[in-house]
């Protein structure tokens, strides 16, 4: 029987991939022919969703992106055969966008049947765990501390020193808590691995686990989630089912439980110790540190905080050693970049590359620039609390030291594109209203200076002493900046600085017409 | 999601039973009183409180800390509206205008028959194909006022 794949992720669904598969599913009735529809993860080249493939024996042959019209002229055309048709990309794997990315984290994302063990298995899936079963804990860290990696969250601490600090804390409970609680804008990484790879995330989990010495873990979740909230639940039984997770993990004699919780649509959950309240059940009120959560994490106990890509990359760092790892990337960015791109471009999408790569590159070559067909005008990296960056800036190498030299961050890799019909005093003011709208209150420059700096970037574009309210601005950006307790308030004076600094015409213009 | 169950308080009771026993049990708790109920009412805080072990406060601290929860009874669907920035490179200024004006309402309403309420969302994770809203659990994708209208009008 022929194998037909069309994925049934978030984004290829919101563009109709459903209703794609349903008429493929009608025509070949009407035709009687027999194919098996697979609903695969998505490859994350979402400006060609929904991306129809068919197994052909010189392997899968991609159509897209597919609409539900076309599909009646695809099957007169011969399909499933690897038939001519105008929406005929060819062999999936010659798309020059995904043949020049290095997959290792999203390697099987789109091959396989997401739910399929077998499917993972066969593409090198849990052979991390597997090698991590015959090594001690000490040689786990090890490994993890000599790939380089470090923490694809955000703030991209080394992974391995953390680990290694919950190795270290005796405790009688120690805990893991991967943080899927993806709440920046331009991200959409960790969604594509949990609902294109889930076992990926539940092997990295594993094993970490195996590594500090917990045997509970939880994913915190956003309920901005939903099918990925579907496909983990669905894989995490399977897990159990299969003894790779539960009371006796392939067999060994070691435990590992893992639990979802669901978030509550609060951005500032994304921050580890607001996520650790969060999970126990209250507020997400962000924690003083010391003490570290790698300490004093959940209830209390010593708890790993990991980003789901940084969990899923440790089953790469284990299956095939730390140096295979840590040959990707420059400096001391190892490993790969997962970059998304997103907003005002034509082919966005999930882009795995080495870290080095220039912006430039990234969002011209690859991104194909905008969708709007404008010049681009500001690219906004690393989020909500990320730097826009104007053209003078986009030859930086992707990378967290070159990105931290021009007062910038990587983040999580979310690259937001605007065309040239942007206006930046209204980006610095969503910056502090979004800030004030999800500020957890525990701190006043947050709670209260985000307030503030909204009423002043609404006096300067009403003109209103533009020149004195512009340096106020800057005196409240450098209370946040110093004065809060957490990145929220902390980084908030990144996009508005950047605004002002590399677009002052958008601040001034007012007060000059 | 029903808004009509019968018995509130039995609900909430036999949530708890759940619940109670789990640690940090209150949020997956109130998921679930809210998925059932369509809303958490204000007179099961107390019950909720002594089942849990915890105060009134408290309750009412976690309820009103996150955007989901809400105390109030929802429009039969909601409908979540990014406002983020991925959205706004797109137009999604311009949709949320439209929307507003389409459905009569502000975020936080719900229109007079009941049928949808409005939240604003940041970020549904959708960012290459912007601007997105979610009805219900369904995420789309390249919305813009005309294909808002032609889903409203769908659904």
């Amino acid at each position: 029987m022929v194998k037909v794949f069309i994925p049934g992720d978030t984004t290829a669904c919101a563009v109709g991939a459903d209703e794609v598969a349903a008429e493929v599913a009608l025509q070949a009735q009407k035709k009687g022919l027999e194919i098996e529809i697979i609903r695969n993860g998505s490859r994350g080249a979402f400006w060609l969703e929904p991306l129809l493939e068919t197994e052909a024996d010189t392997g899968r042959i991609a159509f897209g992106p597919m609409t539900t019209n076309a599909v009646a002229e695809l099957f007169d055309a011969g399909f499933p055969a690897a038939c001519e048709h105008p929406l005929k990309l060819g062999k999936v794997t010659d798309i020059a966008w995904l043949a020049r990315q290095d997959r290792l984290t999203f390697i099987r994302a789109g091959i396989t049947d997401p739910l399929s063990l077998k499917d993972y298995k066969e593409l090198g899936g849990f052979e991390g765990l597997k090698n991590a079963l015959d090594m001690s804990p000490a040689e786990i860290v090890e490994a993890v501390v000599q790939s380089g990696l470090r923490g694809r969250g955000g703030a991209a601490f080394p992974t391995g020193i953390k680990w290694r600090t919950v190795l270290n804390t005796p405790a009688e409970q120690k805990y893991i808590a991967a943080n899927a609680d993806e709440g920046d804008s331009g991200t959409f990484a960790d969604r594509l691995l949990m609902e294109a790879d889930p076992f990926q995330l539940i092997e990295g989990m594993t094993i970490c686990a195996m590594a500090v010495g917990a045997s509970e873990g939880f994913i915190y979740l956003r309920s901005e989630y939903p099918k990925a909230l579907h496909t983990l639940k669905h894989a995490i039984t399977e897990a159990k089912n299969a003894n790779l997770l539960g009371d006796d993990i392939g067999g060994s004699g070691r435990r590992f439980h893992i639990q979802i919780r669901v978030g509550a649509g609060a951005y500032i959950c994304g921050e580890e110790t607001s996520m650790l309240e969060s999970l126990e059940g209250k507020r997400g009120l962000v924690r003083f540190k010391p003490p570290l959560p790698a300490i004093e994490g959940l209830f209390g106990r010593p708890t790993v905080v990991n980003n789901v890509l940084t969990l899923a990359a440790v089953t790469t760092v284990l299956a095939n050693g730390a140096d295979h790892y840590r040959n990707y990337g420059t400096g001391r960015s190892r490993g790969t970049l997962t970059a998304q791109l997103a907003g005002n471009i034509r082919h966005g999408g999930l882009v795995e590359i080495p870290f080095g790569t220039s912006l430039r590159e990234l969002v011209e070559q690859i991104g194909g620039g905008t969708i709007t067909g404008r010049p681009v005008r500001a690219i906004q990296v690393g989020g909500p609390l990320g730097t826009y960056l104007p053209e003078t800036r986009w030859d930086t190498p992707l990378d967290y030291e070159s990105f931290a030299d021009i007062g910038a961050m990587l983040g999580h890799g979310g690259i937001v594109v605007f065309d040239n019909s942007v206006d930046m005093l209204e980006q610095a003011r969503f910056a502090l209203e979004f800030c004030a709208t999800e500020s957890c209150g525990k701190c006043t420059p947050c709670r209260v200076g985000s307030v503030r700096g909204v009423e002043l970037v609404d006096k300067i574009a009403n003109q209103d002493q533009v020149t004195s309210n512009l340096e106020l601005l800057e005196d409240l950006c450098e209370t946040l900046d110093s004065g809060s307790l957490c990145a929220m308030g902390g980084l908030t004076p990144m996009p508005v600085r950047s605004a002002i600094k590399y677009f002052p015409q958008d601040f001034t213009r007012a007060a000059e017409s | 999601m029903s808004t009509s169950a019968n018995n509130p308080l039995a609900i909430v009771s036999s949530a708890v039973q759940e619940h109670q026993n789990s640690p940090g049990g209150l949020l997956p708790l109130l998921h679930e009183i809210q998925a059932q109920l369509g809303y958490i009412p204000k007179d099961c805080v107390a019950s909720i409180a002594a089942g849990m072990g915890l105060s009134r406060a408290e309750v009412h601290g976690v309820i009103s800390f996150y955007h989901d929860f809400h105390d109030q009874p929802r429009g039969q669907t909601t409908i979540h509206l990014c406002r983020a920035e991925a959205c706004q490179a797109m137009g999604a200024r311009e949709l949320e205008k439209h929307v507003k004006t389409r459905l009569g309402i502000d975020y936080g309403g719900t229109t007079a028959d009941g049928r949808f309420s409005l939240e604003p969302v940041y970020c549904l994770g959708n960012c290459a194909c912007s601007p997105s809203i979610r009805m219900g659990d369904d995420v789309f994708a390249r919305v813009d006022a005309h294909r808002f209208d032609e889903l409203l009008d769908n659904s």
